[in-house]
């Protein structure tokens, strides 16, 4: 309990906890539509992404989020758009687009520092690397991307079951998939400073198969989706905390154990 | 009164036309069959009435107490991702949403035609369960249920017996002879030539070179209905008096 309360009383370890949790929360509502809609890769190609965007930025010594969250959020209008054609498959134009941004974010950050330091942090994100700054836009960003997404739950739901449906009863299903495309966006560029651009999708992908493990209704998916994302964070940064480990790297562990463990259970309960 | 009519309706896919200058005029109550080869524009002109595709020329005119988005649209089996969290009242009341407006969540009156068209199709029961472990015809009938709760006037079922064995589609087919009945308009795309003669008031028969729109007796008598029935009936000369003998069963 000591150790716990020491813990809060680094200020960057209580940032982390608070901007993690609601950054989290963020993806794993996200995640539950990717998934569905099959995009779940998406959230892979928009981070690397971002990791050439804050490349640019690091070059140019301006704030990362401002050049990185435009810069995602055109990304992501491309590779829906793509996802609709047939000339150039979604899954490869994803592969094209980000491998490109990160060969050059690499080639940028050898430029600009030399060191490798900082690309390991873009790489696999760093505790260290958010600063107040970073905390209060996560805070305000990720409370907005829930928001929207409990606000137009039941247009995301319809548009992400049966698309042909929705858009035959009327309902705009390019606006909507713009705005998830945003949000996506969004939600991306905040976790890469946590999570790194090699990990940050975990958190968009494992708490939704792993609440679709457990339950069978589109709303229970989605409230433990959420809940198994903040839990994860949490204990993850609690474990990397006491054990040294990065961060990261150890948020996607508890993730990948939390599944394993759900399928577990889903076998358990099926054989009844 | 004329529902729906499309006149000179010309479609195309990756600038090749697929329906060429095809009219007809869809009456109120109607229950209108589409039937054709494959490749022959039936699902183009589903999606051109559904106002998801653009006609290339042409027009296709709703009645003034008729919006586009009001048609229930049942797609195709095949169309619904198998392995989707969703429970059956979650897919009913998706239905819902055109009656939404702008606002975010459901209201009172639509939970209740949700309840309703569960009730009327007798999938109260399963209306907890996931959609993903449902029988093909329990499928439908949530389906159904969904495009009732957007519509009370037409529904549009893309060959809704595809893959249900005939117990079950003679079940969904007396269901939607009753909705045709309580006065909806149905429009079906369809391969089963069998429920087309049962059912079919109106029949358009869409081809490459041409098309036909009549009544079901008038598509009987004219060549291309005569060569499709026998076609795809083997022996439509038998099927007549099928049909015969169960005219006079009812009477």
């Amino acid at each position: 309990m000591n150790a716990l309360l020491e813990m809060l009383s680094f200020p960057f370890m209580t940032r982390a906890l608070i901007a993690g949790s609601l950054i989290a929360l963020s993806a794993a509502l996200l995640g539950v539509t990717l998934v569905l809609k099959r995009y779940s890769m998406i959230g892979d190609g928009l981070s690397h992404v971002g990791f050439g965007a804050m490349a640019v930025a690091a070059l140019l010594n301006v704030a990362p989020l401002v050049v990185a969250i435009p810069v995602v959020v055109i990304a992501a209008f491309i590779l829906l758009r793509f996802q609709n054609q047939a000339k150039l498959r979604g899954d490869t134009a994803i592969a094209v687009i980000s491998t490109g941004f990160l060969a050059v974010g690499v080639i940028l950050i050898h430029f600009s520092k030399g060191g490798n330091v900082d690309l390991m942090n873009y790489m696999f994100g760093s505790i260290l690397a958010l600063r107040e700054i970073d905390v209060w836009t996560g805070i305000v960003l990720s409370v907005i991307v829930t928001a929207a997404f409990i606000l137009l739950y039941n247009r995301i739901f319809a548009i992400t079951f049966d698309e042909t449906f929705a858009k035959a009863t009327g309902i705009r299903t390019g606006f909507y998939n713009t705005v998830l495309a945003i949000l996506t966006a969004i939600t991306i560029v905040l976790g890469m400073r946590l999570m790194g651009a090699l990990l940050i999708s975990g958190l968009i992908i494992f708490p939704a198969i792993t609440a679709m493990n457990l339950f069978r209704s589109f709303k229970k998916v989605v409230v433990t989706s959420g809940i198994v994302a903040v839990v994860s964070v949490v204990s993850g940064l609690i474990v990397s905390y006491f054990f040294g480990i990065p961060t990261g790297a150890g948020i996607v562990c508890i993730n990948v154990t939390l599944l394993i463990l759900s399928a577990l259970i889903s076998r358990i309960i099926k054989k009844d | 009164m004329a529902l729906i009519e499309c006149k000179n309706l010309t479609l195309s896919y990756d600038n090749k036309p697929v329906i060429e200058n095809v009219s007809f005029t869809l009456e109120e109550g109607s229950y209108f069959c589409i039937v054709g080869e494959n490749g022959s524009g039936k699902s183009t002109l589903i999606k051109a009435i559904l106002g998801l595709k653009k006609p290339v020329s042409g027009t296709i005119d709703f009645a003034e107490n008729l919006s586009q988005t009001e048609i229930g649209f049942i797609p195709q089996h095949s169309e619904i991702q198998d392995a989707f969290p969703a429970s059956v009242k979650e897919v009913v009341l998706s239905g819902c949403l055109n009656s939404c407006g702008i606002l975010p969540f459901y209201r009172k009156a639509q939970i209740k035609k949700a309840n309703y068209t569960m009730e009327l199709l007798g999938i109260t029961e399963i209306a907890k369960k996931s959609f993903k472990n449902l029988s093909g015809g329990q499928r439908q009938r949530v389906l159904l249920a969904r495009a009732l709760c957007a519509t009370n006037k037409v529904l549009l079922l893309d060959e809704p017996v595809n893959g249900l064995d005939p117990v079950v589609t003679e079940e969904l087919y007396k269901i939607i002879n009753d909705l045709n009945e309580k006065g909806i308009t149905i429009i079906m795309v369809s391969h089963d030539i069998r429920s087309v003669a049962k059912y079919a008031k109106q029949v358009l028969h869409l081809d490459k070179e041409q098309w036909f729109c009549g009544s079901i007796d008038e598509y009987r008598d004219s060549e291309i209905g005569h060569s499709f029935l026998c076609d795809h009936s083997h022996c439509e000369h038998e099927h007549h008096e099928h049909n015969k003998s169960e005219e006079e069963e009812t009477v």
